[in-house]
């Protein structure tokens, strides 16, 4: 079964490039300018959509996905909010893939949830906490709606953890560049490009490559070794500096627009000059 | 997951390594204290006027409560894996406390975290810490109290894991952490169940503990599991009472879920969102419990109770005038519902009350609530 992840790496492949995951959580600063900034990044660029399901306890990331989430959340955000962002940006065409840890899609109910994903045009999921251990409810669900399933490997995972992976995921595999939370670093850890050999020597999906990666230059040289290029903390600051500066939806929509158009020009190998 | 199935790896191997156990229990008897006495309350007895009560004093151990019987053998495992840095959460500060101590006996560098919220009400520990060499970083993400301490705790984690052991304090987390915290804390049980029988000549007819998340609660359990006449009753947390939304107990007012790595019961809204509990115990404002209670609920050999704050400090204000013991407010819970369970079963019954920790950290607090402080008006008369 090909999904509509599975041609949109292979069109990138034809075009010899990486392709650019762009990350923002839905209701922030609202549920309508959440839509809309996912919706100028994607006309900017940016090949995937990962709209992030905001959790009141994000683990997994850093302080200025923390933030936002918190703010989304405050602004009473719910899980069915997050459905009609999916469908309003899936409108634009781009394959749209929900960012959430495990407990809001318990709590939803895994097969209502897939159900609903699907419906609402959405491409499949990202779940960080959700071990292949205990993924085989999530699995079925998913498949039977056509959802495909992006799980997580670090550098500390071992051999046989990203065979374990590997044989569950589908759509690509997340290689998290470095051992720590979501935000952006001055270099890419060093590990991502042996890590992502490691899961090459174990399947045949796609790797993209995510934590850390703020500016054109280093999606430029994660482009060298992975097929995506996964940019989250850099495009939430935008988001979150245009909001504390008071500088309106406007302003904050160019700044995503200049970044995703950055970006993607970091991936397809060229590094501009304002970058 | 590598750090998880590391240390899955190494505790099966240090638990079954004879050098490994006499040192942990050299340290418990030599330094902690053990085995803490068994005390007959005789007057608090007499008071209530039912069963027999009985006390478990883990105040008496090293640091003022039970929280020193994992640190220690959490930090002998933290030098066994080669890891030369330890980090800790904290709600009352009890168990940075015995963090920091075990630490600095062992040359372990120690990093705390503490929601801002705690490292207010619980000043005094901050400071102990601070005196013990710990860095203590106070949480301002969240909702500012344990819950987000664990959540800053697993950040530092997963950066820093190569050198760094999370110390977890209670029987909650991914595995193995809730077994392992378990089993550094069965000594209590083990100890109160051969100090009963031999100071009673047989086994209690209940063991009442309190249960945040629940690690001494599940010490003095454990041993007693196979003895099916002993009743066992956790004591949750009910703030302002269960029906107002203003609680901590997980399993009188919450649902099954996931967090922090564990499927348990816990407040969460219909979207999943975690809920912020509410106590003035800051050791049992968490909106999670130990998986291992979900299950006991859930199989009926333990039962749950929920004893209010206003309960568990008029507990307290009489186990200190009766007894000459000033215990924790979190410990005092598990006495708010030890005098209603000795009602119960009349003056025929025994009951063990696991006396989980000192009260010296929360004199403030209580001084506040009863009004003793000379320049203060009383919070509540």
């Amino acid at each position: 079964m090909h999904s509509r992840l599975d041609a949109c790496f292979a069109a990138a492949r034809e075009e010899g490039r990486s392709l650019l995951v762009g990350y923002l959580p839905a209701g922030f600063p609202t549920v309508d300018g959440g839509i809309a900034a996912m919706r100028a990044m994607v006309e900017a660029g940016v090949d995937v959509v990962e709209v992030g399901l905001p959790y009141s306890d994000p683990t997994m990331d850093g302080p200025v996905i923390q933030d936002a989430a918190d703010a989304a959340l405050r602004g009473g955000v719910t899980t069915r909010d997050v459905l009609r962002t999916v469908e309003a940006v899936a409108a634009t065409g781009a394959p749209i893939l929900v960012m959430t840890y495990w407990n809001p899609v318990d709590r939803y109910g895994p097969a209502r949830f897939a159900a609903d994903l699907a419906a609402a045009g959405g491409a499949g999921t990202i779940t960080p906490d959700l071990p292949p251990e205990e993924a085989g409810p999530w699995l079925a669900a998913a498949a039977e709606h056509g959802l495909d399933s992006v799980f997580l490997v670090a550098p500390s995972s071992s051999d046989e953890r990203i065979e374990r992976v590997a044989g569950i995921a589908s759509g690509f595999v997340y290689a998290a560049s470095l051992m720590g939370v979501t935000g952006a670093r001055a270099q890419v850890g060093a590990q991502a490009a042996g890590l992502v050999d490691r899961v090459r020597a174990a399947t045949a999906l796609p790797v993209a490559v995510g934590l850390g990666v703020s500016t054109a230059a280093q999606a430029a040289e994660v482009a060298g070794f992975a097929d995506g290029v996964i940019v989250g903390s850099a495009l939430v600051r935008v988001l979150l500096d245009a909001e504390r500066r008071g500088l309106g939806e406007q302003a904050a929509l160019e700044g995503i627009r200049a970044l995703a158009a950055d970006l993607a020009a970091g991936v397809r190998g060229g590094v501009p000059a304002s970058a | 997951m590598a750090a998880l199935d590391e240390l899955t790896d190494s505790y099966d191997q240090a638990r079954a390594d004879e050098a490994f156990t006499a040192e942990l229990d050299d340290l418990l008897s030599t330094y902690a204290g053990r085995p803490t006495p068994l005390t007959d309350a005789r007057r608090l007895t007499e008071r209530i006027g039912g069963a027999r009560i009985l006390l478990k004093r883990e105040d008496l151990a090293h640091t003022g409560s039970h929280k020193i019987n994992n640190v220690l053998g959490q930090c002998l495992l933290t030098r066994r894996m080669g890891k030369t840095r330890v980090i800790a959460e904290t709600g009352a500060g009890q168990h940075g406390v015995a963090t920091a101590t075990a630490c600095a006996l062992l040359g372990l560098e120690c990093v705390v975290y503490m929601g801002e919220e705690d490292t207010r009400r619980q000043a005094l520990n901050v400071a102990r810490m601070r005196m013990l060499g710990a860095r203590v970083v106070p949480v301002t993400s969240g909702s500012r109290t344990l819950k987000d301490a664990i959540n800053e705790a697993l950040r530092d984690w997963v950066a820093t894991v190569e050198e760094t052991h999370y110390c977890i304090g209670s029987v909650m987390g991914p595995h193995p952490f809730p077994m392992m915290v378990r089993d550094f804390q069965r000594v209590i049980g083990v100890e109160a169940r051969a100090q009963m029988l031999e100071r009673t000549g047989r086994l209690p007819d209940a063991v009442v503990a309190c249960v945040g998340g629940g690690s001494n609660a599940m010490g003095i359990f454990h041993p007693f599991i196979p003895d099916t006449g002993v009743a066992l009753i956790g004591c949750e947390a009910g703030g302002d009472g269960v029906a107002t939304g203003r609680h901590a107990a997980a399993i009188a007012g919450g649902s099954a879920g996931v967090l922090h790595g564990m499927r348990t019961y816990l407040l969460q809204d219909d979207d999943g969102q975690t809920q912020v509990s509410h106590s003035i115990s800051a050791g049992l404002d968490y909106p999670g419990i130990g998986p291992e209670h979900s299950l006991l609920h859930e199989t009926g050999r333990a039962t749950y109770r929920v004893v209010d704050d206003t309960a568990a400090m008029e507990a307290l204000a009489l186990v200190a005038r009766t007894e000459g013991i000033l215990v924790a407010i979190e410990s005092a819970h598990a006495f708010a519902g030890a005098f209603e369970v000795a009602r119960e079963l009349g003056p025929d019954a025994t009951v063990l009350v696991n006396c989980s920790g000192r009260g010296d950290k929360d004199v403030d607090t209580a001084a506040r609530w009863f009004g003793l402080l000379d320049a203060d008006a009383p919070t509540r008369a």
